[in-house]
């Protein structure tokens, strides 16, 4: 049966993406301008791992390069980058649109308007108390943006996607017009913006993953909760609710949870595209549709594929490029051919 | 809620519903009982499917009381009324790829806790009503891909899935040619004759409720003008008031039951 054969298929998909990622974490954390070999790395890893205080006798510099610096960003990757594309699996689904990714309801929009503003009134030479620091902005940012939308749209009792998806543009829109005049006011500065726009995991601290992490398993175990209800929700919402599917529950419970997930990655990391809307497709085209192995399979595929992107601008190219251009210009001409062959088989 | 000896399903009385303040219907009332197939019949914008959606709990009547198996509907837990009843859409669509077999599996979401997966009856049942409906040929293919006949059968076997006692057809066949339609009707017509099911059909073609449906509920502008036996209430008068065209009802041999023709009153 070729069910039989998809399930079997998101088996080893699962373990290969999982194994990769382990792997990917190691070899990652070798790299860079200091050249760590891998056991060591496993050495320090199992050494933090097993929580003994006392000191094993490892080089200071090389434990605080792989401790302090590498794996807290290389985790970072990991996180945001499932997150990403777990939340883009999630969007669509709830949205019935595959074109949909975390951003869809101008939470990227948000966050970038709230950064730029920072960016700006420090430009201007308000000295601001630390916590108005960029990343609390942007996630600021993200929640207006995500309850203006939620408001607009559910003036539509139903929410339905196409109200979602609409009030997710006219907000962007207005968002991206205001981005435009900080940018023109900036002036000169308008270089640290662009940056941020563009996204990097430069900044990751170890207190940055304390947050991620716990949010990333909570986020995870509510859309695993879902997962069936999600599917359902693809035969429409008259049919899903005469299921016993409480449709405008759960589009709530959903779009509040992913969204809060996508503001602090984007708080934390800047506007990284292409994640949450690629690889979602690849692993629907690869296993099927259904979402309680697509979740799980996304969050891995995700994590592995911002890993590499940012171990390639971290540790391989000799300069850092932002990685939200490397993820778009990696994964748009990707998608690209995806979408031609996906095309031609089904015409 | 256990299921109570009864032969009546629905009661509604003097049940008002209104969209945007626009009235849909008005002052209905209807007691539908088990193990008969009904069909709604009336013009466009008549109020079928609103009370389809009414039935099934998917709105909510602005003023009167809707009792299914004699509790009223606001109280039934939308699962516990998804394992009773079903609803076949007239234009089934599943996005995303979903094959015929996954899709008809979804039927048992009512029955099954949070994480539990199909038990072996469950995997029989579904087996069985794809059978029933035939649509075993293509269980591993996407419902995107199927043709407008076979997807409506697939939306058929996974209402059945649900194990319902009633089934409401919202022109589950309307967009269908002649062969599906007679074909994916009969199969229902056999469970309702053979496994005393309940049908509720809202339907557009008159010639097709005469062969389907035992009692008809004809709807204008939000309001029930008539309702009874089939052979009864099918007349000229009736279709002419509903309808505004001069009708002639006759027996037909050949299809054996009563045949419609129409044309426009002389002007």
């Amino acid at each position: 049966m070729a069910i039989a054969v998809r399930s079997g298929v998101s088996y080893i998909t699962g373990g290969g993406l999982f194994l990769l990622l382990l792997l990917g974490v190691v070899v990652s954390a070798t790299m860079g301008f200091m050249q760590i070999p891998a056991a060591t790395v496993l050495q320090l890893i199992g050494h933090a791992l097993s929580f003994s205080g006392k000191d094993a006798g490892f080089d200071p510099v090389v434990t605080a390069v792989v401790m302090d610096v590498r794996l807290p960003r290389i985790l970072a990757a990991v996180l945001v980058g499932g997150m990403l594309a777990l939340c883009g699996t999630v969007f669509q689904a709830i949205l019935l649109n595959p074109l949909a990714d975390p951003y869809t309801l101008g939470i990227s929009s948000g966050a970038a308007f709230g950064a730029s503003l920072v960016i700006v009134l420090q430009v201007v030479g308000l000295t601001l108390p630390s916590t108005f620091s960029v990343p609390i902005f942007a996630f600021a940012g993200s929640i207006g943006t995500l309850f203006t939308v939620l408001a607009l749209a559910s003036e539509d009792r139903r929410l339905s996607s196409t109200s979602l998806i609409l009030s997710g543009v006219i907000v962007a829109a207005i968002l991206s017009a205001a981005i435009g005049f900080l940018k023109f006011i900036a002036d000169e500065q308008v270089g640290i913006i662009i940056f941020w726009l563009m996204g990097s995991l430069s900044g990751i601290s170890r207190q940055n993953i304390v947050v991620l992490l716990p949010v990333a398993f909570i986020g995870m175990a509510v859309c695993l909760f879902y997962s069936r209800d999600l599917n359902i929700m693809a035969t429409g919402e008259r049919a899903a609710a005469t299921l016993g599917v409480n449709t405008v529950r759960l589009r709530w419970i959903l779009l509040i949870t992913c969204s809060l997930m996508t503001a602090l990655c984007v708080s934390v990391s800047g506007i990284i595209g292409f994640v949450g809307l690629i690889v979602p497709h690849l692993l629907r085209h690869l296993v099927g549709p259904d979402n309680r192995q697509l979740i799980i399979l996304s969050t891995l595929g995700g994590g592995l594929l911002l890993l590499l992107a940012d171990t390639v601008t971290r540790a391989v190219l000799p300069a850092e490029v932002p990685i939200g251009v490397l993820t778009a210009l990696i994964g748009g001409p990707f998608f690209a051919y995806i979408f031609k062959k996906r095309q031609q088989e089904n015409g | 809620m256990d299921r109570i000896a009864s032969d009546i399903l629905w009661q509604l009385e003097q049940v008002d519903f209104s969209y945007k303040d626009q009235p849909v219907l008005a002052g209905i009332d209807l007691t539908l009982s088990s193990g008969k197939c009904y069909g709604i019949l009336g013009p466009n914008g008549s109020g079928k499917t609103t009370l389809l959606d009414l039935l099934c709990g998917l709105s909510a009547a602005d003023k009167g009381e809707i009792r299914y198996r004699e509790t009223l509907l606001e109280r039934w837990q939308a699962r516990e009324l998804a394992k009773r009843v079903a609803l076949v859409p007239q234009d089934f669509q599943v996005r995303f790829g979903f094959s015929v077999r996954e899709v008809v599996e979804m039927g048992r979401h009512p029955h099954l806790g949070r994480f539990a997966s199909l038990t072996e009856q469950g995997h029989a049942l579904v087996d069985a009503v794809m059978e029933e409906m035939g649509v075993v040929g293509f269980a591993a293919r996407s419902v995107t891909c199927l043709s407008g006949g076979e997807k409506q059968r697939v939306a058929v076997a996974r209402a059945l899935a649900q194990d319902p006692e009633v089934l409401l057809l919202d022109e589950a066949t309307s967009n269908l040619d002649i062969y599906h339609s007679l074909s994916i009707l009969a199969l229902i017509r056999r469970r309702v004759v053979e496994q005393g099911l309940t049908v509720v059909a809202a339907i557009h073609d008159l010639n097709l409720a005469a062969y389907f449906c035992d009692e008809l509920i004809f709807l204008k502008n939000g309001r029930i003008i008539c309702q009874g036996p089939t052979d009864e209430v099918l007349r000229p008068d009736v279709i002419e008031e509903v309808y505004g065209v001069e009708a002639q009802v006759r027996e037909d041999a050949f299809s054996a039951c009563n045949q419609v023709s129409y044309r426009l009153p002389a002007a």
